[in-house]
């Protein structure tokens, strides 16, 4: 089993870019498990057609102890496994602890167990490392390959930068490493060259660049993937490729976070300066 | 071993810090003083209130129990709520330390009741104001309380509750139930001192000046840093009543909700434990008009000159004979019970690191029993406390104590009054210190150590170095000390004896100093086995 995690500054389209991945790892005949690790809880709606009714902690809360994984598990396309971990409203209590108890209580419940026979598990993490609950999904293995989602945008490169460090600080211990950059395009100026610059910089690769495309909009207003909504469309290949490509990544590496002086000079030299 | 007199502080301060990293020692050194007193009570400054090294088994406690276990805990009819996991409000269950007595059986006490929100992990993640409203409703279903006090613990402020916004809106829904949260998150701060100026701030905004209706009686006297512990505040009371001095409040051992309400309308506020409350005092008496000074009811001497002080205050003759009268009464049996003590205990030695000013006042009864404090030092105090008042200008207030709000505080336009005349002024003189307080080091003896925020480590030095014949400290430091063969007196608690301020409470404690000073099973601490085996064997192959 490949355990994985998504993570990206907020808005940069991971849980469009993970679901449409895990669509095409499913038609490949994969099994896969997706994880929701915002407490929106909006990270496998595309997938289920609609959103996810009975989160992890919501089931928690009014079951008490007496949780059984099929409370907590929705099939989606193709037979993927969907969970939402849950969380509070904005503003209270802490969606970090939330994601912690989650995660755990998933692996108490035999989630991950063999016998379910699953060839990936994904979590879609919310926005930037904050605090050790969002680190959850990469400390002590839970999540051993971490794919960025990026695009040539300033602050999503610093975003993904800072991610980078969190990575290192977990790799240090631990079995977690960095499989590569996602570029969610953004259509900014030499933005295919930039984000390989960037990926060599950090130590791994620009797996794979995924153009803007209106059809990504257009599934996604009919709760569905692209390649669910319109098999035949050219972004449904670009997230096939995608798929294909982590499917037979081997490049696992602990990242090397620049410093911001290294990730202005690097913006300037293929962004703003041109 | 080298005799007390003997050892020279150097050598003893040097040995302290010496299994330190250097930068540890360093820091360390700044607050282990060799105590000199030079003119005008000049003494060395000390480091105090800054951050224990992480890693050092610290004698200190926390915000929360500052807060809630020392400045609010003895009040009985505020109904106080740990908002928190259950731990914290167990803990600080003061039941067995501070004491209390309702004046009839109908009339609230929430002391014997230890409530918190005991928040689980459930709440951690979705927040915690809907149990805390929850809990609120409930107390007041059962008790009916006139007044809510909601505490705040470490996960508190982690995850945002805003207990402030679920007392307005809980008052709201029961106005006639004063409520109020304090932001005490244990981890305010660099002790527990942090907590006292917390609950000093909400005291003073949110109780202090709501009932304008003053006590009955001549010479109404707040006394601010009593906590009753041991039933010390029952002693004082006992005497005030005798000298004819009406105790207005005290805050807040044996205190009720509306004497602190209306404790603006007294005459006089008097300061026990100057580090816990002074805060409270320099803003009342800017507010008020309430003027304060320092005094002391531990020691049998103290008490009379603090006695005095009070009567010179006033300067009414009435009142002063009788304070006069009282002493002389009092002084008889104090003094039989100090001779006979003293008998035995003269010439031994003490070491007391307690408080914020315990490690001062108790100075006072050993000296009494002709006793020497070779060491003190306190857990939680600042340099005011150690070096007198005087030095407050030169503190620097650093990062941690700026994290604590420090209210702005203007003369109330109806009810400030200037308690003095210039009448007053004049007879009392220059020499009459008000907003006084000397610290404890220009009352110590020359040579003596002055050690801020000592540890175990330091501890366990100190006693193998200088083997004091008694210890004053708290339970967590009470076994490993007498495992030394060395008593140790709590003075957080008392070990449940006391009380030992005022004048009964004197004779308690040299009558209990005297009894832990002369048994010999400290002597018997030492197992057999160190001195001589108890068993021989031999290899079975030889």
């Amino acid at each position: 089993m490949r355990k994985i995690a998504i993570y990206g500054k907020g808005g940069i389209g991971k849980s469009t870019t993970t679901q449409n991945t895990v669509a095409g790892l499913a038609e490949m005949g994969k099994k896969v498990m997706v994880v929701g690790c915002d407490p929106k809880a909006d990270s496998t709606r595309l997938l289920l057609g609609g959103l996810h009714q009975e989160t992890v902690l919501d089931t928690l809360r009014n079951e008490g102890e007496d949780v059984e994984l099929e409370d907590i598990r929705k099939p989606g396309y193709r037979n993927t496994i969907c969970v939402e971990s849950g969380g509070p409203e904005p503003g209270v209590g802490c969606a970090g602890r939330g994601i912690i108890t989650s995660i755990n209580l998933l692996e108490q419940l035999g989630a991950y167990a063999p016998k379910e026979a699953l060839d990936y598990v994904f979590y879609d993490v919310l926005g930037d490392v904050v605090c050790g609950g969002f680190a959850m999904p990469i400390r002590e293995g839970k999540a051993e390959e971490i794919y960025i989602v990026c695009s040539g945008e300033m602050m999503a490169m610093y975003a993904a930068n800072n991610i980078s460090k969190g990575i290192v600080k977990f790799a240090e211990g631990g079995t977690v490493r960095l499989g590569g950059i996602i570029c969610n395009s953004r259509k900014v100026d030499n933005e295919l060259a930039m984000m390989d610059a960037f990926a060599k910089k950090l130590g791994t690769q620009l797996i794979h660049f995924v153009p803007r495309d209106n059809m990504v909009q257009k599934a996604e207003i009919n709760r569905k993937t692209v390649i669910e909504f319109d098999p035949a469309h050219v972004q449904a290949e670009e997230y096939r490729q995608l798929a294909r490509k982590i499917d037979g990544n081997k490049m696992l590496v602990v990242p090397k976070p620049m410093t911001t002086e290294e990730l202005e000079s690097l913006l300037i030299e293929y962004g703003i300066a041109n | 071993m080298k005799k007390t007199a003997e050892i020279k502080p150097e050598d003893a301060a040097k040995e302290l810090i010496e299994a330190y990293p250097v930068k540890v020692g360093r820091k360390r050194a700044k607050q282990i003083i060799i105590n000199e007193v030079g003119l005008e009570e000049q003494v060395p400054e000390v480091m105090a209130n800054v951050r224990t090294i992480p890693g050092i088994i610290t004698m200190r406690g926390c915000s929360y129990a500052g807060c809630k276990g020392v400045v609010l805990g003895p009040t009985r009819d505020i109904l106080q709520i740990t908002h928190g996991p259950i731990g914290c409000g167990f803990y600080s269950w003061l039941t067995r330390r501070n004491q209390t007595r309702p004046a009839g059986m109908k009339d609230p006490n929430y002391m014997p009741y230890a409530m918190s929100t005991d928040m689980q992990e459930e709440q951690i993640i979705f927040g915690g104001e809907k149990k805390l409203k929850k809990a609120i409703e409930e107390a007041i279903d059962i008790f009916h309380p006139k007044a809510i006090g909601i505490f705040s613990t470490c996960p508190v402020g982690l995850i945002g509750d805003d207990v402030h916004a679920v007392a307005r809106d809980m008052e709201e829904k029961h106005p006639g139930i004063n409520i109020f949260g304090f932001s005490c998150e244990g981890y305010k701060g660099v002790s527990q001192s942090a907590g006292h100026h917390v609950a000093n701030n909400k005291v003073f905004t949110d109780v202090v000046g709501l009932i304008d209706t003053p006590k009955q009686g001549k010479y109404k006297v707040n006394i601010l840093g009593e906590y009753n512990i041991g039933g010390d505040a029952f002693e004082i009371e006992r005497i005030f009543e005798k000298a004819g001095i009406t105790l207005h409040s005290t805050f807040s051992g044996n205190s009720v909700y509306e004497e602190f309400a209306s404790a603006h309308t007294a005459d006089l506020n008097v300061v026990m434990c100057h580090r816990s409350i002074n805060y409270l005092a320099e803003m009342m008496e800017k507010k008020y008009g309430i003027p304060w000074f320092k005094v002391n009811f531990v020691g049998a001497e103290a008490t009379a000159k603090s006695l005095r002080k009070i009567a010179e205050y006033y300067g009414d003759k009435e009142l002063k004979d009788n304070v006069e009268k009282v002493i002389e009464e009092e002084l008889g049996e104090v003094e039989a019970a100090r001779k006979d003590a003293a008998s035995r205990c003269a010439g031994k030695t003490a070491m007391l690191f307690v408080g914020g000013s315990r490690a001062h006042h108790y100075q006072e009864l050993f000296r009494e029993l002709g006793m020497k404090t070779i060491a003190a030092g306190y857990e939680f105090a600042h340099r005011d406390d150690y070096e007198g008042r005087k030095v407050i200008p030169s503190i620097r207030v650093d990062a941690d104590s700026r994290n604590i709000e420090e209210l702005k505080v203007t003369q109330d336009p109806e009810r400030y009054r200037d308690r003095l005349t210039e009448e007053d002024r004049k007879r009392l003189g220059d020499e009459f210190k008000f907003k006084n307080y000397e610290g404890m080091m220009p009352d110590m003896d020359k040579n003596t150590l002055v050690i801020d925020d000592l540890n175990h480590h330091e501890m366990e030095v100190l006693i193998e170095k200088y083997r004091p014949d008694i210890f004053c400290a708290g339970v967590k430091e009470k076994y490993v000390v007498q495992k030394y063969g060395i008593p140790l007196k709590q003075l957080h608690s008392y070990d449940y004896g006391g009380p030992y301020a005022g004048f009964k409470g004197a004779v308690n404690f040299y009558h209990d100093i005297d009894e832990m000073l002369s048994t010999k099973v400290w002597s018997l601490v030492k197992a057999p086995w160190d001195d001589s085996p108890q068993l021989t064997a031999r290899y079975a192959c030889e």
